[in-house]
């Protein structure tokens, strides 16, 4: 026993004298984690998280949070005794005095931006494959709030440095606070300390930022994954993968080796990433003043869809009985994203009360195999886009020498237009996927060699699948879903039913969800394909022969069709065959 | 055992339980016809299985083993790089790099430096996982989640225990007053938050928010002084087709005695000059001084500052959400989100000629809310 040997199982001795932690470890280590790439967005999210923490940490040793107005003896040379809030002084200070506080500035922020990229990706993950079903609705709940707080922990970050580009954001933040009906200046006025830009408020949102926010998504983020850690993950359908078994690899060694070097893959490049790109370089825009702005001001890229809806949304304004309501303002930055979020946080129920599905759901879907799912998510993305495409509408006006107005009430209108058209589009693509799938399950796949019969017929022949694909499309069976039968007016005896109109609006979403669908072969459709496959070998065979006699086997592969695993020399081949002899 | 772990070569189409519905099977014509067993019916044990090169031949893995050792000796160097960068290299070194262009020197060798060492722990260590340790695939089973009718009855049985030796259904009055009281409980939470704005300035003394947002500095007679150097403006001073942003005379006395930027957020104006033929309507009949129109410089949809002025059109463009007013036409607004016109301040001049409000705005600045009317 070498001596970290002997260290490490005093120190699980220990622990297990006072936990029984050896029980658990037991169980746990041999846990298995099914392998998917799309498996690691997850683990991106949480580890730039880890990241941000990390680098935010160093930041706050140096970063004061106070709009005191200071004169700026720093070492960047064009702000030189320019009058400026200690806020962003300090930044400076880390930007140009700190060693190494530039790289850590500016990796908190690379690492912000990739945190809430990884959680989207992770959410069309989780969306499209279906993995929100019973049982792990709570934990797309958590997911949603997740999302929520990272743009919410990302607005007031960037919103901390008092740059002039900064400020302005904040500044639309209070009139957005200043437009909610009957409480809205006495909310803006208790936040912000006052009118705008006040003195208060910095540490206010600094308190946000490092303390309220984090702390939120630390407490989540650990249940999301104890939940996922108990609840075991989903896997993709595949041979000898069912809804009541795992199948991957086991937490030590090779997931702990996978999942934890991909934490340092993941530190790495944000790191170099911050070496190498600069990222709000806020010495350029200056300190913030009330009363300056610079043009083609854009906030993080997770907040344009936001800007993009207050931008593209018509001037409507109502003023009734002396009182305001802005309309331009509540309907794109309260309402919208509101009704958006919840609509989000409520989707599973939904699915699973117009299904009536009430199983488990431990294999994903193949997004194909769920067409109006996958079509309502196509949706939400397109409109999203949109709107994102409107938060930088300044920016596609000059670069592609187009008229802004122009583009605005392109906007307006495709808003409404194309998330229906490509709903539309991708449901009769997953349901030609279908068809696709459907047609390798009968006859196999299309080899490309086309035979000519005796009697001068062309025929392509077709090629049994192996198992690893059939185990795919087979489990279309488990995504097939009988769309609900419509309610009965009355019953029996001719008494009304109460709940007719409830029933019968399910029912006609059951249908909207499930009708349209390419039934899978049953045993005797599938069984008559491959007497078809096996028809076409037949024909072929003689060909087979012929050919293998002519055929010299060549034990180099050259490398350039070299499978993983195959002799790479004629050495090696040599050697290989000796040991099978 | 359910967790236990299944070798791979072990798995078949009984051990690992076929296409499993795990609880409450549906009423679902379609599944219930047995065509075909799901997926999982196909077993893990005929998945192909292709060995690596390292698992043949032992001078593979030793290549291998070389690479993973050489990628953390190079993390290790790295880390020794990134102290020689952090002592040897002044922190405002600046060095062109091509497609960079200038950038910060030791930025770039911190960053380099510490992200390759970080990088090459997890490459290596991705590598070791890949190359060396075991690449089958095993089955775990999993447990059914809900609880056995056993089990529920338990908890049911505790409840009904706790509920009788509580007595929380037999002592009505008690209970609910505990309810009320829970009720009552986060209110002086609630109440605690008011203080988080009070008005103790002496000059808005007694103002509610709406009042506070209604008035600005600006006061008949108030010369106007240019943003950034404070000096006085002589109509001369503005040239036709010119923009100038200003602001009240006295803001750097108000700012000080303040301490913030309060004031400057509010009375920000902007002062352009036409031809007085060209100005087709105003807020009010001549608050211009011979094509002098001045306007508040803060848009009225969400509140940035706006500078963007087309002279030839006389239309100002709010950079934020592109909200356009037309100022030789009263401010109105022509496109974009802003719905109210950008207010106009009515000027003049002084017995010495210099520009002067002629009274405050004749409401209030900025984003609309609610008791604006």
């Amino acid at each position: 026993m070498s001596i970290t040997e002997k260290v490490g199982a005093g120190t699980a001795d220990f622990a297990d004298q006072r936990l029984g932690s050896n029980k658990w470890l037991g169980k746990n280590l041999k846990k298995v984690f099914p392998d998917h790439w799309s498996f690691m967005l997850g683990e991106i999210a949480l580890y730039s998280f880890m990241v941000v923490l990390i680098t935010g940490v160093f930041l706050t040793l140096f970063y004061k949070p106070s709009l005191v107005e200071v004169v700026y003896e720093g070492s960047y040379v064009p702000l030189k005794g320019v009058m400026m809030t200690e806020a962003y002084a300090s930044t400076l200070d880390i930007s140009f005095e700190v060693r190494g506080g530039l790289l850590i500035r500016q990796m908190h922020h690379w690492s912000a931006l990739i945190f809430v990229a990884a959680i989207s990706v992770h959410l069309f993950r989780v969306f499209f494959t279906g993995a929100f079903r019973k049982p792990r609705e709570l934990n797309w709940v958590i997911g949603v709030g997740l999302l929520v707080l990272a743009l919410g922990a990302g607005f007031s970050g960037y919103s901390l440095p008092d740059d002039l580009l900064s400020g302005t954001g904040l500044q639309i933040a209070r009139g957005i606070a200043q437009s909610i009906p009957i409480i809205g200046t006495w909310a803006a006025f208790l936040l912000f300390d006052g009118e705008f830009p006040g003195v208060d408020f910095m540490s206010r949102l600094y308190m946000v930022h490092i303390l309220l926010i984090p702390g939120l998504i630390i407490g989540l983020v650990t249940v999301h994954l104890m939940m996922v850690w108990y609840q075991k993950h989903t896997q993709f359908p595949g041979q000898g993968r069912t809804n009541s078994n795992v199948v991957g690899y086991p937490l030590l060694p090779v997931y702990m080796a996978k999942a934890g070097g991909f934490f340092f893959i993941v530190f790495g490049i944000i790191t170099m990433l911050s070496g190498l790109v600069n990222i709000n370089p806020v010495w350029i825009f200056g300190p913030y003043t009330p009363d300056q702005v610079t043009a083609g001001t854009q906030p993080d890229w997770y907040i344009g869809w936001l800007d993009g809806a207050l931008r593209v949304m018509p001037n409507w304004e109502t003023v009734a009985f002396g009182f305001t309501l802005s309309w331009n303002i509540l309907i794109p930055a309260v309402i919208v994203p509101g009704l958006i979020f919840t609509a989000m946080a409520l989707y599973p129920f939904l699915e699973s009360w117009v299904s009536g599905d009430k199983r488990e759901h431990h294999l994903l879907d193949r997004p194909r195999n769920a067409p109006v799912r996958t079509g309502i998510g196509v949706m939400s993305i397109v409109f999203y886009g949109l709107l994102w495409i409107g938060g930088g509408n300044d920016l596609m006006a000059t670069t592609f020498n187009l008229s802004i107005n122009a583009i605005t009430w392109f906007l307006r209108i495709t808003l409404f237009l194309l998330p229906p058209l490509a709903f539309i589009i991708t449901k009769r693509i997953c349901l030609a996927l279908q068809r696709k799938d459907r047609d390798k399950l009968l006859h196999g796949y299309e080899s490309g060699r086309i035979l000519r019969l005796p009697h001068g017929e062309f025929i392509e022949v077709h090629q049994p699948l192996n198992n690893k694909e059939k185990a795919i499309l087979m489990a279309k069976l488990d995504s097939e879903q009988e769309p609900l039968a419509l309610p009965a007016k009355t019953d029996a005896n001719g008494v009304k039913n109460k709940g007719y109109r409830v029933e019968s609006l399910r029912a006609r979403l059951s249908h909207f969800y499930f009708a349209d669908t390419i039934a899978p072969p049953t045993r005797e459709e599938i069984e008559a394909g491959q007497a078809h496959v096996a028809h076409e070998a037949e024909l072929e065979a003689p060909l087979h022969e012929y050919e293998e006699e002519a055929y010299v086997q060549v034990p180099f592969h050259g490398g350039v069709l070299h499978r993983e695993g195959a002799p790479m020399t004629n050495a090696e081949a040599l050697e290989d065959s000796r040991r099978t002899d | 055992m359910s967790s236990d772990l299944t070798p791979r070569s072990d798995g078949s189409p009984e051990a690992t339980g076929a296409h499993g519905v795990v609880s409450g099977s549906g009423v679902n014509d379609r599944l219930a016809r047995p065509d075909y067993a799901g997926p999982g019916a196909l077993p893990l044990a005929a998945v192909d299985h292709t060995p690596r090169r390292s698992d043949l031949y032992p001078k593979a893995a030793r290549r291998v083993e070389r690479q993973i050792t050489l990628m953390f000796l190079l993390s290790m160097l790295m880390a020794v790089l990134f102290i020689v960068g952090y002592v040897a290299i002044d922190v405002g070194t600046e060095i062109y790099i091509p497609v960079l262009g200038g950038v910060g020197f030791q930025n770039l060798v911190l960053g380099v430096t510490f992200g390759l060492g970080v990088f090459l722990i997890g490459a290596g260590a991705i590598q070791w996982a890949k190359k060396l340790m075991p690449d089958v695939e095993v089955v775990q089973d999993r447990h059914p989640l809900p609880s056995t009718p056993t089990e529920d009855a338990k908890a049911a049985e505790q409840y009904q225990r706790g509920k009788e030796e509580s007595g929380f259904a037999a002592y009505r009055i008690m209970r609910r007053t505990l309810i009320g009281a829970l009720a009552l409980f986060p209110i002086p939470l609630v109440v605690l938050v008011r203080d988080m704005w009070t008005n103790d300035d002496p000059a808005l003394a007694g103002q509610s928010p709406a009042e506070i947002l209604s008035s600005t500095a600006w006061t008949g007679g108030l010369r106007i002084v240019t943003d950034g150097t404070f000096q006085p403006l002589r109509p001369a001073d503005i040239p036709v087709g010119g923009l100038v942003s200003a602001l009240p005379e006295n803001i750097e006395e108000i700012q000080k005695e303040a301490h913030n930027l309060n004031e400057r957020g509010k009375s920000a104006i902007i002062l352009v000059r036409m031809d007085p033929e060209d100005i087709r309507a105003q807020q009010g009949e001549g608050w211009d001084y011979q094509g002098i129109l001045a306007y508040s410089k803060i848009c009225t949809h969400v509140g940035c500052p706006i500078a963007l002025y087309e002279h030839r059109t006389h239309h100002l463009l709010c950079p934020c959400h592109q909200s356009t007013f037309d100022l030789a036409d009263a401010g109105n607004v022509i496109f974009g989100p802003a719905a109210r016109s950008m207010p106009q301040l009515p000027i003049g001049v002084d017995e010495e000629g210099f520009l002067v409000a002629a009274s405050d705005f004749n409401q209030p600045v900025g984003p609309s809310f609610w008791e604006r009317g």
